[in-house]
């Protein structure tokens, strides 16, 4: 629901269901609600039908991929040789998204029950749910929460861990978690090997992230036929999907809706439209890794994962940013940029090199001091950031720089051309 | 730093030490216990200096340059001593367009830390402006030590800070 506001007619709620209820933190309230039967369930199951009940459903990862879950379960070792784990990625540090912290803070056992039957289905002995460290008060619930259910000895012999993080965004990126669970600095590392051959600690792991999980139970419980039809448009995209709304909107927050609903709608109806006497400019649709929508592609956008893609973006981690008429466009993308620049792990240098650049380049136009050369130069910039590093974080940089100067290229030229006041200093 | 002529008092003895022990089990390396042991440190001094940086290693089988390589990776370890309320404002695009640079201002101005990153003349507050705090619905939420505050206003930080006093 559209928490911290009632819930909308138009959305349907699975994952989101309890949030608001303090209830339903506890062992006791999360049980009274039906939590648990289904790993009681999946426990006496063949690992293998849990993982192709999940298949059959189409869930993809919510955390920005979209890489079908079943499959990705069913790329670890059948015949177990060496001790398997499984990484819950609760690092959720994408500008924009604030699902997870949501998922852990009202419904902790969701996401530890997702993962304990995850574990079972893949054969792991040992969870790890990296939860990044600012998220204090969700590292508190799930504690707790924790602490109660492995005393009710729900897990059987599956033993589920925190970890904390210390301020990282790469370390959402699944090898850079697996090196900071290891106690390592969080540089992603190269692929293959993948981590269901080797991963953290060089054994067979899978990730997943927190949203995935906690679809987990309700698949099990209503079965993947039910699930596979939760969709609007496309039949690829399948089940229901949490969108964190931010920015510009009258109610922000967190809306779970069908696969396939229309984006307009989610701005207009359940979060309230633009303020006051304001127009919707630009829309950043799956976090701010992804490329920048006009008002028109906004507004004619479908949000499943083809519908993104179809109109130049992607669906990424459902994290939707809108921005009204009253944003200055080239002041927000200096941000994201220097955003990407704190973030770079700077192993690769057209990274740790190519988002300072782009920062710098950025605050230079914002400080009156820009040359007409300069678009043409971050293109450039963007284009060796592209496709040439160890993971994609460069490449995040580069998508709001380049779609940004393609659909906003007026406001750079004004600042270049001196007709807007600078709001730098040089 | 605390290299002086004054005794290292360990951070790893007693109940500490009966902490990592704890965590050290939940892992196959002892090199796995570095990011907890981090914050058992920060908890208890409240930053981490080379000497603490030194026994973390020692006591996890680890080099101290190698530990130092980790601090310095992550931006929630403080490398140096901070405020006693520390403040960290998120300014990131959604944030930023809802205001959050004035509300980090807010807290330069109330705290009289004046400037990001120092700490006020009286030791009890240092303010940062940090990169996307991951709650970008409650636009702008700001972290006081592990206290998340939703929703924050210019105008509600005055007597968020008196609160804090």
């Amino acid at each position: 629901m559209g928490y911290p506001h009632k819930p909308h007619p138009k959305e349907t709620l699975v994952l989101s269901r309890h949030f608001g209820e303090a209830d339903a933190r506890t062992y006791k309230g999360w049980v009274k609600r039906g939590g648990y039967e289904m790993l009681a369930q999946a426990l006496t199951m063949e690992p293998a039908r849990v993982v192709d009940i999940v298949k059959e459903s189409g869930l993809r990862g919510r955390g920005g991929a979209g890489f079908p879950t079943g499959l990705k379960w069913s790329f670890m070792p059948k015949e177990k040789k060496k001790p398997h784990y499984l990484c819950v990625n609760a690092d959720e540090s994408e500008p924009g998204t604030f699902k997870d912290r949501e998922i852990m803070r009202w419904t902790p056992h969701a996401l530890l029950e997702g993962a304990a039957i995850a574990a079972h289905a893949i054969q792991a002995e040992v969870v790890y749910i990296y939860i990044r460290g600012e998220f204090t008060e969700p590292w508190t619930v799930m504690e707790r929460a924790l602490a109660e259910a492995s005393a009710a000895g729900v897990f059987g012999a599956i033993k589920i861990h925190l970890h904390r993080g210390a301020g990282a965004y790469i370390c959402g990126e699944e090898t850079a978690l697996m090196n900071s669970i290891e106690g390592k600095r969080g540089n992603p590392r190269i692929k293959p090997p993948f981590p269901a051959a080797a991963g953290v600690f060089g054994m067979p792991t899978t990730i997943n992230n927190v949203e995935t999980l906690a679809a987990v139970p309700p698949i099990l419980k209503k079965g993947a036929p039910w699930y596979k039809g939760l969709s609007l448009a496309s039949p690829k995209s399948t089940g229901t999907k949490l969108f964190s709304v931010c920015g510009h909107v009258q109610r922000p927050g967190n809306y779970e809706v069908t696969m396939g609903f229309p984006l307009k709608d989610l701005l207009y109806d359940l979060c309230g439209g633009m303020r006051p006497g304001r127009t919707l400019k630009a829309c950043i649709p799956g976090g701010s890794s992804v490329p920048i929508l006009n008002r028109e592609e906004t507004e004619s956008c479908l949000l499943d994962y083809e519908g993104v893609v179809e109109k130049g973006s992607m669906l990424g981690s459902g994290g939707v940013i809108v921005f009204d008429d009253s944003t200055d466009m080239v002041y927000q993308i200096m941000r994201l940029a220097r955003f990407y620049a704190h973030e770079s792990c700077a192993q690769c240098t057209q990274c740790r090199e190519g988002t300072a650049w782009t920062t710098k380049i950025l605050e230079r136009i914002l400080a009156g001091q820009g040359k007409t050369a300069d678009l043409d130069l971050l293109l450039d910039l963007a284009e060796n950031m592209t496709g040439k590093t160890i993971c994609v974080l460069s490449d995040s940089c580069a998508a709001p720089v380049v779609s940004g100067i393609k659909k906003f290229k007026k406001e750079f030229e004004e600042y270049i051309a001196g007709r807007r006041k600078p709001v730098m200093v040089a | 730093m605390s290299v002086g002529t004054e005794e290292y008092q360990p951070v790893f003895v007693g109940g500490m030490l009966e902490e990592l022990s704890g965590i050290l089990t939940r892992y196959p390396t002892k090199q796995a216990a570095l990011l907890p042991a981090l914050w058992l440190v920060q908890r208890a001094r409240g930053w981490i200096s080379d000497r603490n940086m030194a026994e973390v290693a020692e006591v996890l089988g680890l080099t101290p340059a190698y530990v130092k390589g980790v601090v310095t990776f992550y931006t929630m370890y403080h490398q140096h001593p901070v405020g006693r309320h520390f403040v960290q404002v998120c300014t990131t695009s959604p944030c930023n367009i809802c205001g959050a640079e004035a509300v980090a201002k807010a807290f330069l101005d109330a705290t009289g830390a004046k400037e990001l990153g120092a700490t006020s003349p009286d030791g009890k507050w240092t303010v940062i402006e940090v990169e996307c705090l991951g709650a970008c619905g409650f636009a702008t939420p700001v972290l006081v030590n592990d206290d998340c505050i939703e929703s924050v206003t210019p105008e509600q930080v005055p007597e968020l800070v008196r609160k804090y006093k």
